[in-house]
């Protein structure tokens, strides 16, 4: 960040009237990592509206294959939603406690959402085996294809969140709250809880409308 | 170029956390709404309380949209003033795009399915 004042020809120039080409009002982080991170979450928001668009076009095309309303499990996929919606309040407290500076706490609740979600995916790896098992895989009709895209990516997501959550934690051990591991706690917060809206457009697109008649 | 023509910063930088300062409210509010937000539309669709399917879709749909707009604001903590506006001006320009892929594609292919292959449509579906 540079602040460059410049001067209009020496002598010509009166006080207080320099030209000034920086701004004075805004005030602007020392990095631009969040910032990035959140334009590189709204790339990736692109990828689910794709995805999305996809399903919406494919989803009532089941080939004479089961359709939604035969293999949804509502109750299943309610629970999940209760484990993600926990783990995005649990993750907040861990910012809390980050706040307040106390590691020990930061840990522990970053350690349950981390469980939190390993319960969503080993939910969903159920849900998928059991569709696989039930000849509705990937294969049997374009609805199941771009069913399996849209909800296998959001659960590579949360595979990937939760891989880097494990690393943070080793992390945090290590070196404890300093500036770098705040900044990756930040980072990570906007990953999980944007997973979280994705998974809000899951269960209402995919799952509700799926089932209704 | 002499020292007092640098405008001071009235913020400072001494510290760097520029990220937003998150409530323990803040964050139960936004669980309770959502919690709230979340049972209400798997309530509508589990029980059946509305016959009209065209209608429960419409109103999971924006219990979707509110819910959506109730993480952004206590988890994701968007405003209009967070890193001087541009994560919100991400936000929108995101958000355009996101509606016309998915108004456009579903608009699209609807009328490709009608219009190009009138007869195939019953085998296709």
């Amino acid at each position: 960040m540079s602040e460059i004042t410049h001067d209009t020809l020496a002598g010509s120039a009166e006080d207080g009237q320099r030209l000034q080409f920086h701004e004075t009002t805004e005030h602007h982080p020392e990095t631009g990592t969040l910032l990035g991170f959140w334009i590189y979450l709204m790339s990736d928001c692109l990828i689910f509206a794709s995805l999305f668009a996809t399903y919406g076009v494919l989803g009532r095309a089941y080939a004479h294959g089961p359709t939604g309303q035969e293999l949804f499990d509502l109750p299943l996929v309610a629970m999940n939603t209760t484990l993600l919606l926990l783990s995005s309040i649990t993750y907040g407290f861990a910012m809390l406690r980050m706040q307040m500076g106390k590691l020990g706490g930061v840990m522990v609740w970053l350690a349950i959402t981390g469980l939190l979600g390993a319960g969503f995916l080993g939910l969903e790896l159920y849900e998928f085996h059991h569709l696989i098992t039930e000849d509705a895989g990937p294969g049997r009709s374009a609805f199941l294809s771009s069913f399996f895209a849209l909800v296998g990516t959001h659960g590579l997501h949360v595979l990937f969140g939760i891989v880097w959550l494990v690393t943070l934690l080793f992390q945090l051990k290590k070196h404890g709250l300093i500036a770098e591991n705040r900044r990756r706690l930040f980072c990570l917060s906007m990953f999980w809880h944007f997973l979280d809206v994705v998974w809000i457009g899951v269960f209402t697109f995919v799952y509700l409308m799926g089932v209704l008649p | 170029m002499s020292q007092s023509d640098h405008a001071h910063d009235p913020h400072g930088h001494d510290h760097h956390d520029d990220a937003p300062h998150s409530t323990f409210k803040g964050y139960m509010t936004g669980f309770v709404l959502s919690v709230i937000l979340t049972a209400i539309p798997f309530w509508l669709v589990m029980a059946g309380v509305i016959q009209d399917s065209g209608m429960t879709a419409l109103v999971i749909l924006g219990f979707a949209a509110v819910q959506i707009v109730v993480h952004m604001i206590y988890f994701l903590h968007m405003n209009f003033h967070s890193e001087g506006g541009w994560n919100m001006l991400a936000l929108i320009f995101t958000a355009v795009i996101v509606f016309i892929a998915l108004a456009g594609s579903l608009w699209v292919m609807y009328h490709l399915n009608v219009n190009m292959m009138p007869g195939l449509m019953k085998e296709y579906l």
